[in-house]
């Protein structure tokens, strides 16, 4: 069993909803990446999302872009990341997802790429513009070794939700709405409804996890009413590292995630 | 390739895009498949393409350049005497109309020279619809012509921070914007590239460059031995190549070399670039080990792009058409040489197929026929050569 699927049958067992948490490997550096991700632990987050940089993040909005930039600007590598990750699985044994765009796993071969990137502690990936179209290979790759997270939204088909269900393991990603990371829109009734149909037509039979726009406990409190089974927190965490010093870093994200994870418990 | 289904070029194209884009497209698909063989449709685009952007153009025998070279006959394909100034017209009223039947209300582009966004901005002015376009912020100092256009023919022109600010980042937030506005937004994209259907789109729409050339060129009785074309994103090379694609003659596309392939100061993607995945669409691509996009340089803003049309990474592959490149230096040496012998300034972009038919007709016998695709005038580029000349030539 997957890190992924064992915490969300440990936190079922809880009568609990998982948080998790997205950051940019590498913003502002690697040494405020580590301390964040010990402050996520101590706060509660059940998974974390590693954000790889990549030079054009199409999906992302501004904040993701600037820390992409900067994460590549105080270079980022790929080996450098694995290193990292190595690191980090030293310390914790929290799932860890990585989240970039098609082309960096290509480049290297999806096999060597999702290969070396398990090795080191990777659990899954997300990769928002690979579409199930294009997937084969890279889901060969992964295949046993890696789960495979795809993406959904409000406006995906009956037929393409079964579709994406179907090849997609550890947890079904629904955007909860129409737009890049870290819109602020407020909780749209679309958002809600989809969260709905897509728990209704799935049956339990993978997890969903809600993200895009989410940055305060009480719209993380909002979805897991709606019926999610995780809730994804990105932007709001990159601004937040973005205005701490390093010496209270650890301690801040701690307190910021206690307070998110605080209302995915019953 | 006719039309691949599965928006594929061999392995090159497809779609790679977000899941919130995916009912947008197969939306575009159903309704471009639709409308293509559609007569009324066909009936009122001709109707658009002639008396409002002037086509047919004329296939021009440039005699006293190709006097002054001495070698084959020179024919100039006079896209740059469309409406607008550029080959850009005739995919977007292709696109705006069908928008039109689609029954969309805002449109969106992306632009680099400004070609583009001019052209979007026309046509939407000519339909009766509202356009918003976006422009890297390198591109709107350098074009600042072209700004001002799409201003005063009603467009609001979207500066864009990100990346390069080039025509690259231009894309990214042009597909942001669609994806935060998908319901009611039509992207108008303005060459061969991004996901499936947009590359055969635009290739069908700009195919009419190279079925008048086949026609021109039958009614002077005449065979084309070499013929030429700028390549950026590829449109208005695709529409010249794929309709002559089958015929005896040799092909060839000239990408950018800005300051050489040696440096990394080009924009010459098929030349010098890997496979990759870039804009929805699988394709060569300028990047660095790391599969890390590469910023590039061109003079021209109009091929400043580190990507290519998926069917010209194809052709490449298949061997069927060549890629060669052209430095800005002798761009410029071009530009000169057709404006002076001919009286014809041609765009930056369009200089670089000129200095590959200088290359091509010194080498070639008199009774060689090379057609070349002027494929826009240059009048927006007149200061960016005299900023240019007034570095470099110091007599």
């Amino acid at each position: 069993m997957s890190r992924i699927k064992e915490k969300f049958t440990a936190l079922e067992s809880q009568n609990q909803k998982a948080l998790i948490a997205y950051i940019m490997a590498g913003f502002p550096n690697e040494k405020a990446t580590i301390s964040t991700i010990r402050g996520l632990v101590k706060g509660g987050a059940d998974i974390i999302e590693l954000g790889f940089p990549f030079s054009d993040p199409l999906a992302d909005g501004p904040v993701i872009q600037n820390a992409s930039t900067i994460s590549l600007q105080n270079g980022t590598k790929i080996v450098k990341f694995f290193s990292l990750v190595k690191k980090i699985r030293k310390e914790t044994e929290i799932p860890l997802v990585l989240m970039t765009y098609t082309n960096i796993l290509y480049h290297k071969g999806y096999a060597k790429f999702i290969s070396e990137a398990t090795k080191a502690g990777i659990d899954g990936f997300i990769l928002p513009d690979m579409s199930i179209e294009e997937s084969k290979e890279y889901l060969q790759a992964a295949k046993n070794k890696a789960d495979t997270i795809f993406l959904i939204s409000p406006n995906t088909s009956k037929t393409r939700i079964s579709k994406i269900s179907k090849v997609t393991s550890g947890f079904l990603y629904l955007v909860a709405v129409y737009g890049t990371t870290g819109v602020k829109t407020g909780i749209k009734k679309y958002s809600i409804d989809a969260i709905k149909k897509v728990k209704k037509q799935t049956k339990g039979k993978i997890p969903i996890g809600v993200g895009f726009g989410i940055s305060t406990p009480d719209d993380v409190k909002k979805y897991i009413n709606a019926g999610a089974d995780a809730v994804i927190v990105g932007s709001a965490y990159l601004k937040l590292i973005e205005k701490t010093p390093q010496r209270n870093l650890e301690s801040k994200i701690a307190s910021f995630t206690k307070s998110l994870k605080k209302q995915t418990i019953k | 390739m006719k039309y691949p289904k599965d928006g594929r070029f061999g392995e090159f194209g497809g779609k790679y895009i977000p899941e919130t884009l995916v009912p947008a497209i197969e939306e575009l698909e159903e309704n471009y498949l639709k409308f293509k063989n559609d007569k009324k449709f066909k009936k009122e685009l001709d109707y658009y393409l002639k008396v409002y952007a002037g086509r047919p153009t004329p296939l021009y025998y440039a005699k006293n350049l190709s006097e002054k070279i001495g070698g084959g006959k020179i024919y100039l394909k006079r896209e740059d005497l469309l409406h607008g100034g550029a080959h850009k017209i005739n995919n977007t009223l292709g696109q705006a109309l069908l928008a039109k039947k689609m029954n969309k209300k805002r449109i969106i582009a992306e632009t680099g020279a400004g070609q583009h966004g001019v052209a979007t901005a026309m046509a939407c002015a000519a339909l009766g619809m509202k356009a918003e376009v976006y422009m890297g912020t390198k591109d709107t100092i350098r074009q600042k012509l072209n700004v001002y256009r799409m201003n005063l023919l009603g467009c609001i022109v979207h500066p864009v921070n990100s990346g390069s600010k080039t025509l690259k980042d231009a894309i990214n937030e042009a597909i942001r914007d669609w994806i935060t506005n998908v319901e009611d937004t039509y992207y108008l994209l303005g060459s061969a590239v991004g996901p499936h259907p947009y590359p055969v789109m635009v290739r069908d729409f700009q195919s009419v460059i190279g079925n008048e050339i086949k026609s021109q060129l039958k009614k002077i009785h005449k065979t084309p031995d070499s013929i030429i074309a700028c390549v950026g994103g590829g449109s208005n090379a695709i529409g010249t190549f794929y309709p002559l694609v089958d015929s005896s003659a040799e092909i060839i596309g000239v990408e950018a070399a800005g300051l050489g392939l040696k440096t990394n100061k080009h924009s010459a993607t098929l030349s010098a670039g890997s496979k990759g995945v870039i804009h929805g669409m699988m394709t060569y691509l300028l990047q660095d080990k790391e599969g890390q996009v590469t910023e590039t340089h061109s003079i021209s803003a109009g091929l400043d792009y580190p990507g290519v049309g998926p069917e010209h990474s194809y052709y490449k592959d298949t061997k069927r058409i060549k890629y060669h490149s052209a430095t800005d230096a002798e761009v410029i040496d071009a530009f000169l040489l057709l404006t002076k012998t001919e009286g014809i300034i041609p765009a930056l972009e369009s200089a670089h197929a000129i200095a590959e038919a200088i290359k091509v007709a010194r080498k070639s016998k008199k009774s060689e026929t090379i057609v070349v695709t002027l494929s826009g005038r240059g009048d927006k580029d007149v200061e960016e050569v005299q900023n240019y000349l007034n570095k470099h030539v110091k007599n």
